[in-house]
């Protein structure tokens, strides 16, 4: 490798960069972008859901448990005349689901031997009813307890459990899904920022007049990585700076190992940046390509939303072969755990063979010919 | 047609091996059934220290040619040595002593003209001392001196072309590829790229260069002249064309129009190709051949050109004889001044710039009018204004007597438009494209079927019928364009660029088709960068940078340009000084 030819490589690309906005949008307003519509726009959490209430007798304790209902931050309360109207409001979405207090609602729950209410659901969005079922029960029993104390007994049940939450003791779903969004991001980013640019190169004629050139395929391939692991790493740098302050996801590891997974993430989306490019010789097919075979396997399989242990055991193998899944594992540790080596280091060397495996066979595929 | 160039070609000189020896070398892309021969089993040398020209048409081999000895691409067959090295193996050190330039050189847009200069002297291994004496050397060459700043984007396209040139001789190679070079460039840059590529005979260097200009055959030691991968001859230009003396003749006619005597002359036997020249033809006759009878005709001996060589040589591919068809009436009939087409004081802004600038001419029926210009003179603009494609800032346009402003429906059914580039539907058959053409243009019925039938028969389309638009060759697709735009019979023809990169056999087949068309009567407006082409025009004007330099007949134009040195100018002379004199004007101005 030639010190000097690789120098002038590396600071034509970076000219390039700084003249041609396209690589800097790639670097830092496609993350910026990311970021803010995944943050703002995906929750797991449930709250203000519209749910209805059919009192066919009012009486103070319906009351009390609609106030209940009325001061959880889950629920949007409706008061209905009836059933009919309950099950018409539903058939039009305007509620999700609803409470049914019969006109003996206070000696079933409150008298000796088991009570019910009637409980219904929209179950087409499964997810969401499972969430209002929980948060109508847990609900329920905060009514009851309520209830019998003010009555002087003591709480019926025999076991009462005492939750403690790890890591996210506000159960916040936004500091679980933004580490995991930032490794989805960079994945697109490092892919799309190499296949672009090596793309690009075929397109003008420029490869061809470098490939006739003394330059070795290594310098080249060389001159295209570091300048865009830079770049990378400042678009890396700019979504933890946005996870950190914007939306307030603790990192409680140190800013060493997290820069040093990226680092060694970064060179594996790069690398396979590079091996897109050397099928695609054209920007518009390199940029497809990085999308499908990079962005949507990890946005989906990376374990990033989707827990993988519930997947199908075919589709479990499959997300091994995922770079994505690592770094989501790595990021997610690393702002909510702390450096947990146990986890950190299994991931990072598991990367450590992906860059050298991507690298390496795009230094195997890059001959300097054009056959 | 076997190679009779032996004892003939440039004999290397003893102690001096040959740059470029291919042996028996094949190469071919592609696989199964759709695989290709680009080259077969081609032998040659090319001299060392000589400019070598590589000719032929479309697909002859030429740019595998160049990419084999560039180390880019390993032969299937055969054997190849550059520079004494085997190119299979040895391509590394082949390319530290080569300088290659692509058809399209890869020039960093984003870089200006000095970043260009540093990052390859950078990748040539030019020392920092050596750099300063260098860059001044190219600059003064390619006096890009001014433009050290500027772009490579923001570069015309001679300008780009030079600057890759020079970038390519940072460290002089010992041997230099060039793949069309001179593609789309203007007469100006087009001199100075070949002083350049002349002054390297001075340091030894060998050049090999590739072009479809056949006058630049003329500018070379000696030339290959190639077809579909294979040999056809090897020579020294002025040799090869001293072979065709006696065969060549400058004729005239009492009364008949030039166009119809193309015609005529195409058709009778003995004849390989007649061109229009001045106010008569040039024919080339067959080996062996006689002149033939033809009452009213003088033939005067004609000096042989490299362009006879090409046709020549590759007459086994030239084109059916287009036959005449046309009655001699409405050929001649051209006196009474009928104008179709007008256009006065034209002029069109974009923003703050002038693309077009004051226009004016008038075009009669039956008339092939000409724009003549390098990229970036403004004729697509004024055209596009023309067909009704683009408003005009100001002035007056009016087609076949209608405005293009308040009729311009009526106007266009009028012009049959065959856009640059062929503006074809390239995932649509052949069959496909021309039925929605004859769709868009309304036709039904019986003469749906008689018009498809005739374009079928008159452009020889059959065979690529079912083929997509964009995979026939280019030839094929502006056979097809032109059919596209002759479906409905206009009387006005609409040609911009229509010879853009189609080589020099489908040029002249082209110009056939229009000589018999505009016979017939329909008005023919065309716009070329090819200088060549304008003799092909009864009339034309010259354009650059928006305003009309010179206008008239292609004599007229030419007589302008004579001087003391020069009596009797080209065209691109003509084109050279009128550009001259026209910034000379400008600065006085300003």
């Amino acid at each position: 490798m030639n010190l000097g030819r690789l120098r002038g490589l590396i600071w034509k690309e970076s000219v390039q960069i700084l003249r041609d906005p396209s690589a800097l949008a790639i670097a830092f307003v496609l993350p910026l972008f990311l970021l803010l519509l995944f943050g703002y726009g995906v929750s797991l959490n449930a709250e203000h859901v519209p749910i209805g209430v059919v009192a066919e007798h009012p009486n103070p304790q319906t009351e009390t448990f609609v106030g209940t209902l009325r001061h959880s931050r889950y629920f949007d309360v409706h008061e209905l005349p009836s059933l009919a109207a309950a099950g018409a409001a539903m058939a039009q979405h305007e509620i999700r689901g609803f409470v049914w207090m019969r006109s003996d609602f206070a000696r079933q729950t409150l008298g000796p031997g088991p009570g019910t209410i009637g409980v219904a659901l929209n179950g087409v969005d499964a997810n969401t009813a499972r969430l209002v079922q929980g948060y109508l029960t847990q609900s329920w029993q905060i009514w009851l307890a309520q209830q019998q104390q003010e009555q002087g007994a003591a709480p019926a049940l025999p076991v009462a459990a005492q939750t403690r939450i790890w890591f996210n003791p506000a159960l916040r779903s936004r500091d679980y899904l933004v580490p995991g969004l930032i490794a989805v991001i960079m994945t697109l980013i490092g892919a799309l920022l190499t296949a672009l640019v090596v793309a690009r190169e075929w397109e003008r004629g420029t490869m061809e007049a470098l490939m006739a050139s003394p330059v070795t395929m290594a310098e080249i391939l060389v001159g295209k990585l570091l300048p865009y692991f830079v770049l990378g790493m400042g678009g890396m740098a700019l979504s933890v700076g946005l996870a950190v302050t914007l939306f307030a996801v603790p990192l409680r590891g140190s800013l060493l190992v997290l820069a040093g997974a990226s680092a060694l993430f970064l060179l594996v989306a790069l690398g396979m940046g590079l091996l897109i490019s050397s099928l695609a010789r054209n920007q518009f097919v390199a940029g497809q390509i990085s999308i499908v075979v990079t962005f949507l396997p990890a946005f989906i399989l990376s374990g990033f939303i989707f827990d993988i242990r519930s997947m199908p055991t075919v589709i479990q193998g499959i997300t091994h072969i995922l770079p994505a899944r690592y770094f989501v594992s790595i990021l997610q540790t690393v702002f909510l755990a702390g450096d947990v080596w146990a986890v950190i280091l299994p991931d990072a060397g598991a990367l450590a063979m992906m860059a050298v495996f991507f690298l390496g066979v795009t230094l195997l595929r890059s001959r300097k010919r054009l056959d | 047609m076997p190679p009779r160039h032996a004892g003939r070609s440039p004999v290397a000189e003893p102690g001096h091996p040959p740059a470029l020896r291919f042996a028996a070398v094949g190469k071919r892309f592609g696989s199964g059934a759709r695989q290709v021969a680009a080259l077969s089993d081609l032998t040659l040398s090319i001299p060392a220290g000589r400019i070598t020209g590589l000719l032929g048409p479309d697909a002859a081999g030429k740019t595998t040619l160049l990419r084999l000895a560039a180390g880019l691409l390993r032969p299937d067959a055969g054997r190849l040595d550059v520079l004494g090295l085997d190119a299979a193996r040895d391509a590394a050190r082949i390319q530290a002593r080569i300088g290659y330039m692509p058809q399209r050189f890869g020039l960093y847009e984003d870089l200006s003209v000095q970043e260009n200069l540093d990052l390859y002297a950078q990748l040539q291994g030019l020392t920092p001392a050596e750099r300063p004496a260098r860059y001044a050397e190219l600059l003064r060459l390619t006096a890009l001196g001014p433009f050290g700043h500027r772009r490579a984007g923001a570069l015309s396209g001679g300008m780009k072309q030079k600057l890759g040139l020079a970038c390519t001789l940072l460290r002089v190679p010992e041997l230099l590829l060039l793949d069309e070079p001179t593609v789309g460039v203007d007469p100006i840059s087009r001199r100075e790229l070949w002083a350049i590529i002349a002054n390297l005979r001075t340091r030894g260097v060998t050049v090999l260069v590739s072009t479809s200009y056949l006058d630049e055959a003329e500018r070379c030691d000696q030339v290959v002249l190639m077809d579909a991968g294979r040999l056809l001859v090897q020579g020294q230009p002025h040799q090869l064309a001293a072979d065709l003396q006696g065969r060549c003749f400058a004729v005239r006619h009492v009364t008949l129009d030039r166009r119809v005597l193309q015609q005529r002359l195409l058709t009778a036997p003995g004849v390989t190709d007649v061109r229009l020249e001045g106010t008569g033809v040039r024919a080339l006759l067959a080996a062996a051949a006689v002149p033939p009878p033809l009452e009213g005709s003088t033939w005067q001996p004609a000096t042989p050109e490299f362009a006879d060589v090409f046709v020549d040589r590759l007459q086994a591919r030239q084109a059916r004889r287009v036959a005449l068809q046309v009655a001699q009436a409405a050929a001649t009939d051209k006196t009474d001044k009928d104008v179709v087409l007008h256009v006065a004081r034209l002029n069109r802004f974009f923003d703050q710039f002038h693309a077009v600038n004051d226009v004016s001419f008038d075009v009669v029926r039956g008339e092939v009018f000409g724009l003549l210009g390098a990229n970036g003179a403004g004729k697509t603009t004024t055209f596009r204004m023309l067909c009704g494609l683009l408003p005009a800032s100001s002035g007056e346009l009016r087609v076949v007597g209608q405005d293009l402003r308040t009729a311009p429906a009526e106007a266009r059914r009028q012009i049959g438009y065959v856009a640059q580039k062929f503006a074809l539907y390239g995932n649509l058959s052949v069959a496909q494209n021309l039925a929605f053409f004859a769709a868009a243009y309304g036709l039904r019925k019986a003469r749906l079927r008689a018009r498809l039938d005739w374009a079928l028969a008159e452009f020889e389309l059959g065979p690529y019928l079912d083929r997509n638009a964009g995979d026939i060759p280019l030839g094929y697709k502006q056979r097809l364009a032109l059919a596209c735009a002759l479906l409905h019979e206009p009387p006005i023809l609409f040609l911009d660029e229509p010879t853009s990169g189609v080589d020099p056999l489908a040029r002249s087949e082209f110009w056939q088709r229009i000589n018999q068309y505009a016979a017939a009567g329909t008005t023919v407006l065309i716009t070329t960068h090819f200088m060549d082409e304008a003799e092909y025009c009864d009339r034309l004007v010259l354009m650059s940078q928006g305003s009309v330099l010179a206008s008239g007949t292609p004599a007229d134009i030419r007589a302008r340009a004579a001087s003391p040195d020069v009596p009797n100018p080209t065209m691109e002379d003509a084109f050279i000084s009128l550009i001259a004199a026209h910034e000379a004007n400008l600065r006085r101005a300003a």
